[in-house]
């Protein structure tokens, strides 16, 4: 791993109970030469961060809805303090429930049309240029892996052409060829929505699990350019070199 | 107070639960089965004795926490209950 670090930026990562792939978020921030720490649900504080992840997993056991109670975590308040003011916040899979659930996203995120939990590799493609995706090519199929039952993304038609108005549907899912065909969406989503961002493009939410795809040992290093992409927009990760 | 909040998908919002409940019921021979809906039902005691501020409680829970307006709908039923000591 050469990558080039300036000042290494910093990045905290929330722990509910029940989150999983928090150590994953740490250890690709670390691979990045950021520093990187993990933040208990109950501070109600955050440190000094150039990005915040809230990481997959089923906090408080998706009881009720998931992500429905860990909304009220002591931790949301300071967050949500900190996307308002121009904070990068991205969101995992129980992340993203967790993201709409508190309002910082529109839509809701529903049970998979085959009330199965899914968990396996397939594609998607970024949309729209954001902080986090400057260094994909938009368009480009990404494999990446889903692993959630609530995925299946829903809003109404007026929050929708709002989202496709403003260019925030940033990731959809879609063929290995990169094509929107109906077998290629996992979950139902309204429009193959795997991930969105707010307005200000400083909060993106997103099914599929990035970190699971950041190291070449463990499949595939398309994820990274995610995390690299928002800290060198920070001014703080050079380029990533891979090995 | 006894407060039964009934939870269910809004109209028009897909429900895969009851599709599928409501798929196996057919297949079962119940005929002429439709719209079936799959919910939450959340049962309480509230602290409340006036009807009214039982009603406003349950209303602030279901709009603040037990509900996702986006898809969800409810609706509720309050029972006076006796001094049960």
């Amino acid at each position: 791993m050469e990558s080039k670090v300036s000042t290494g930026g910093r990045v905290g990562v929330v722990v509910f109970p029940g989150s999983n792939c928090d150590k994953d978020c740490v250890y690709v921030g670390q691979r990045l030469g950021a520093s990187v720490s993990l933040i208990w649900h109950k501070e109600t504080t955050l440190p000094d961060l150039d990005l915040l992840i809230l990481p997959g997993g089923f906090s408080y056991g998706d009881f009720l809805r998931a992500g429905a109670i860990a909304r009220f975590s002591p931790i949301m308040q300071a967050i949500v303090r900190f996307a308002a003011s121009g904070g990068y916040v991205l969101g995992i899979c129980n992340g993203f429930q967790i993201l709409v659930e508190v309002g910082l996203l529109p839509g809701a995120l529903m049970p998979n049309t085959s009330l199965q939990f899914i968990c396996k590799t397939l594609f998607i493609r970024a949309e729209a240029q954001t902080p986090f995706t400057s260094h994909f090519n938009l368009g480009t199929p990404i494999p990446m892996p889903i692993a959630h039952a609530q995925g299946n993304y829903y809003t109404d038609d007026a929050t929708l052409s709002r989202l496709r108005k403003n260019r925030q549907i940033v990731f959809r899912y879609c063929t290995k060829e990169g094509a929107l065909e109906s077998s290629a969406n996992p979950n139902g989503s309204t429009d193959f929505i795997a991930g969105i961002c707010n307005k200000d493009r400083n909060v993106l939410g997103m099914m599929p699990h990035p970190e699971r795809v950041s190291e070449a040992l463990l499949g595939g290093e398309e994820g990274i350019k995610l995390f690299s992409s928002v800290l060198s927009h920070t001014g703080h990760v050079g380029t990533h070199g891979g090995r | 107070m006894k407060a039964f909040i009934y939870i269910t998908p809004k109209p028009g919002i897909l429900d895969p639960q009851g599709d599928a409940v409501g798929r196996a019921l057919s297949t079962l021979g119940f005929v002429g089965v439709q719209d079936v809906r799959m919910g939450k039902l959340v049962e309480m005691r509230l602290p409340e004795e006036s009807l009214e501020k039982a009603e406003g409680q349950v209303r602030k829970m279901c709009e603040d926490v037990l509900t996702n307006p986006v898809i969800e709908t409810y609706r509720y039923r309050l029972e006076p209950e006796d001094d049960a000591s």
